[in-house]
């Protein structure tokens, strides 16, 4: 019985708590015991918050007998690591926060606590976002709920693990490159990045801020949706974010597809190293969303190629200053005993920062170096505006783009960490998507050798109705409904 | 103005002719601004307990973001149309890449190629000195060391208090030739910034700090020589003076045949010299690229118009019209031009209808050095009671003090106080003989030919009889005496 309650969508548990039938406290319980069970092998969570959901639930349960239950109430949510949250540990899963309790709380969490969502802890996710895989935690791996072998995909592989896993109702991730959209597909969960600037960045921790966006990871569309549209909408402490109404995203998405343009973009229908399960599983989405009533055409994004290479300067570049705060004199790990400060800033960040971190930052400031500038950053941000217009080109011929979130399945743990490019390249059909700041989510379409596959679909600028609307048609018409993993 | 301690225009050179001197001023501004440039928190005061206005923004947390202080735009902007610069329809914030514990992000946001505004100028003694730009930033903490330098410090401490307050650079081009000149510069600069109200600039609050880029070259040369930049001046005498010592140091490296080494120099107040802070050789890498987590800003011309129309009359301008239109003396112009509410006052007393001259006499003698101001109203009043003979001006002086504390009009005061002028020639006769009687010596010296003793006797006259006018009564005296 308790299981069941960690089979349910927002939908269906909102209907049994307003109901009566359940409490906030059973819905908890049921999930905590779940996660007593599985995450020992799932190791999906960082941090447990039972000072927060026991607070929260109680306050949860008493609005529900009061009759005035915000639509998130009692939902179960689990954290990424990289979203600060008042008095809880957040680490972005790196060493060099370790013990740091922030005095605030990131906006888009602070919106859905206010919505009733009950926090359970903070989830496993590659240090500051950067990674593919979750394997550069600074903590530990997390494993896919589906097969323990492999990964679950990154960086945001603790809250995809969670929700897939049964662990958690709804996750919040951030994405990046993909970071939300990749792990979503990876564990068979839906996972949305929306257009940038629509949810405040107000609380997370940044990797590259031009980049990264925070986003809903959900068992349904409808989950996604809702969830999405209570954390959207101007932030008088994100000069980024906007002030479109946070409901928009809701605009009639449940309309269907029938007289819709799908392009499918013929760079990401072909790229090179997309497995023929994987590509399977997307002409078989194609063609269900065709029996809805779509049209699919064929568009071309022709500056996809140079799309990696702008992307591993711009995210970096960005990364190399937004870290140069972790120096040990405020906060986190501090190496105190270096003989002066330059030797303290060094010790620190060398013990505090994985590897892939003093990569990316040792390359960013390479990139931003006088006499390199022109050559690096700025030609990337060239080629991001080419990007750019490639979408919006794209976007004259259709009303989305849909394609394969990630060439492969979950692939095994290790497979990839020697080769840092071939971990990059994880990315090429999600990463498009951030450069150009458009809004995108991953949908389960089905299993290539019985792992699971996302179906990713774009929208232009501001349209995550759009996207929702695509994804959730085909939600209904395939039948593939999101599973939580068996694990073990 | 000219300085005492002489001019370093044209220091005669022993070997190739004269040198020149070339100053580029950088002058950081504090603007007016209720709150810091990025985060709410307030101004401090100097002095202040260390972190005491600080929040996770200027602290440089993780995951906090910054949003511009509209009041630090708009000053900015003020200050530059009253440059005359240019302002591009878009600016943008840009990130300063260095690390340095009083640097909580280890970036400073600042402004790169798409400055707020370019090409002003400032007009200096009938001199026109160009301005190159003046951009927006944010001041950084102070770091409090427990023992010597940085790198010899045993414990350093770090106040975050001043990390984040907003700062206008305003940088010139290198069209500054002295001491004098660097001066009167920064002088002009914050007369014209407390004119339109974008900052108090006090350098003695850290509101205004002037760093000089300091060259010197044969004059007739079309090169710049290498150049130093001072920091640590807290007064516009430090300045002057720290220029002139440090023009006298490039002079005397350079007649030794030894070359000027570009770095960074702190002016020393205790020594009266300057010393090397930190060598450019190497330039620094600050790694500059746009400020990603605020949007350009698109700069609406209306709102520039409307700034351009809200600013007061300009100082030159001013200066101009005392002239012009009161052909007030150089002296009254050079106090009451400096000041807006001196001139204001002084504008308002003449439009009540008091004499322009002796207004400005008032002004420049009593109110200028007292620094307390009396309403325009009250000053015309107080100026036509003096001129038409109603109370003298020792009483007058005293009227302005008690109108200014109480804002009472000075004819109430006069009249409380019994403050008249007596003229009656029947009434003062018979004081001025008084005083010839007690002061036997001081009309035997005048009569003897001393014109100085009748200072004695119209002062014996004065302290007897203060309502005494005084025309008539030195009058009197010379008849009696003659």
């Amino acid at each position: 019985m308790t299981d069941d309650l960690t089979q349910l969508t927002i939908k269906e548990a909102s209907r049994l708590l307003r109901l009566g039938s359940i409490s906030a406290a059973d819905l908890v319980t049921a999930h905590v015991q779940r996660i007593e069970r599985l995450d020992q092998h799932v190791k999906a969570f960082l941090r447990f918050t039972p000072e927060v959901w026991e607070k929260q639930a109680d306050e949860a349960d008493r609005r529900l007998r009061q009759g005035d239950a915000p639509p998130l109430c009692g939902i179960p949510l689990a954290v990424k690591d990289v979203l600060c949250v008042r008095g809880v540990e957040t680490t972005a899963g790196s060493q060099i926060l370790k013990g740091f309790r922030p005095p605030y709380t990131a906006t888009a969490v602070a919106r859905l606590f206010e919505a009733g969502a009950v926090m359970l802890g903070v989830t496993n996710c590659d240090e500051f976002a950067m990674g593919s895989s979750t394997e550069n935690s600074g903590y530990f791996p997390t494993r896919n709920p589906w097969d323990l072998e492999r990964v679950p995909g990154g960086s945001s592989g603790g809250s995809a693990a969670a929700v897939a896993a049964g662990e958690a109702m709804i996750a919040l991730g951030s994405d990046t490159g993909g970071s939300i959209r990749q792990p979503a597909a990876l564990c068979g969960v839906v996972g949305m990045k929306p257009t940038y600037g629509r949810v405040s960045r107000y609380g997370l921790i940044a990797f590259a801020s031009s980049l990264d966006q925070i986003g809903p990871f959900a068992r349904s569309v409808d989950d996604a949706a809702i969830t999405l549209s209570l954390m959207s909408g101007l932030d008088p402490l994100d000069a980024t974010s906007s002030d479109r109404a946070g409901m928009e995203v809701l605009n009639n998405f449940g309309a269907g597809v029938k007289g819709m343009r799908l392009g499918v973009p013929r760079e990401y229908y072909d790229v090179k190293g997309i497995e023929p399960g994987v590509k399977s599983a997307i002409d078989a989405a194609l063609a269900v969303l065709r029996t809805q009533g779509a049209e699919v055409v064929e568009v071309s994004l022709p500056h996809t190629d140079y799309g990696l290479a702008a992307y591993y300067i711009i995210a970096p570049a960005e990364c190399s200053s937004n870290l140069a705060r972790f120096d040990g004199v405020r906060y986190g790990m501090s190496e105190v005993d270096a003989p002066n400060i330059t030797e303290q800033y060094l010790e620190t960040r060398r013990k505090g920062f994985g590897s892939e971190v003093r990569r990316r930052v040792m390359l960013g400031t390479y990139a931003l170096s006088s006499g390199y500038y022109d050559a690096y950053y700025l030609k990337a941000q060239k080629v991001r505006t080419l990007i750019k217009r490639d979408f919006d080109e794209a976007f004259k011929q259709c009303d989305a783009i849909v394609s394969a979130t990630s060439p492969t399945v979950a692939f095994p743990i290790g497979s990839k960490t020697q080769n840092p490019l071939s971990m990059y390249l994880c990315d090429v059909l999600t990463l498009g998507g951030n450069l150009a700041g458009l809004p995108g989510i991953s949908v389960p379409c089905g299993t290539s050798h019985g792992l699971p596959v996302g179906l990713q679909v774009l929208g232009p600028q501001w349209g995550e109705n759009v996207v929702l609307r695509v994804a959730r048609s085909y939600e209904e018409a395939s039948g593939v409904k999101t599973q939580v993993a068996d694990v073990v | 103005m000219s300085s005492p301690s002489g001019d370093a225009r044209h220091l005669p050179a022993q070997r190739g002719g004269v040198w020149e001197v070339v100053i580029g001023m950088e002058v950081h501004v504090q603007p007016r601004t209720r709150s810091k440039m990025f985060c709410g928190c307030a101004i401090g005061e100097l002095g202040d307990a260390p972190n005491t206005h600080v929040c996770e923004v200027c602290l440089g947390l993780p995951g906090v973001l910054p949003v511009p202080n509209k009041a630090a735009v708009e000053a900015c902007l003020k200050t530059a149309l009253a440059l005359g610069c240019e302002i591009p329809r878009h600016t943008k914030f840009d990130r300063k890449n260095y690390m340095y514990p009083d640097l909580p992000k280890g970036y400073q946001i600042s402004q790169y190629d798409l400055p707020m505004s370019i090409n002003g100028h400032l007009d200096v003694g009938g001199r026109k000195v160009r301005i190159r730009r003046v951009h927006l930033e944010e001041d950084t903490g102070k770091l409090i060391h427990a023992g010597d330098k940085l790198h010899k410090a045993w414990e350093s401490y770090v106040d975050l208090n001043r990390a984040g307050v907003p700062l206008m650079e305003i940088v010139s081009e290198p069209d500054l030739r002295s001491a004098d000149e660097a001066r009167d510069y920064a002088i002009e600069l914050r007369t014209l910034l407390r004119t339109i109200g974008a900052s108090e600039a006090e350098m003695e609050k850290g509101q205004m700090r002037a760093e000089p880029n300091i060259s010197i070259r044969r004059e007739g040369s079309s090169e710049l020589g290498v150049k130093t930049e001072l920091k640590n001046i807290n007064s516009f005498r430090a300045l002057h003076r720290a220029i002139l010592f440090e023009v006298e140091r490039q002079k005397q490296l350079l007649e030794a045949g030894d070359t000027v080494v570009q770095e960074t120099r702190g002016w020393s107040e205790a020594e009266q010299r300057t010393f090397s802070q930190r060598s450019k050789e190497f330039a620094e890498d600050y790694r500059y690229f746009p400020e990603p987590d605020i949007p350009p800003l698109e700069l609406d011309r209306a709102w520039i118009e409307d700034l351009r129309r809200g600013l007061p009359e300009l100082p030159a301008v001013r200066r101009a019209r005392l002239v012009a239109d009161h052909s007030l003396p150089h002296r009254d112009v050079a106090v009451i031009g400096a000041d807006r509410e001196l001139a204001d006052l002084f504008d308002g007393a003449v439009a009540a209808g008091a004499p322009a001259k002796q207004v400005a006499n008032w002004i420049v003698a009593e109110v200028a050095p007292s620094g307390k101001l009396p309403s325009a109203q009250n000053l015309a009043e107080l100026v036509k009671l003096v001129s038409d003979g109603s109370i003298t001006r020792d009483q007058a002086r005293e009227v302005l003090v008690e109108s200014v504390e109480t804002g009472r009009t000075p004819a109430e005061i006069a009249a409380e106080h019994g403050h008249k002028q007596v003229s009656d020639e029947s009434e003062l006769r018979v004081l001025a003989e008084a005083v010839i009687d007690a002061n036997p010596k001081a009309a035997a010296d005048f009569r003897g030919g001393k014109k100085q003793a009748m200072q004695a006797l119209m002062a014996d006259l004065r302290k007897r009889a203060p309502q005494a006018n005084p025309k008539v009564a030195n009058e009197l005296l010379l008849k009696l005496l003659g």
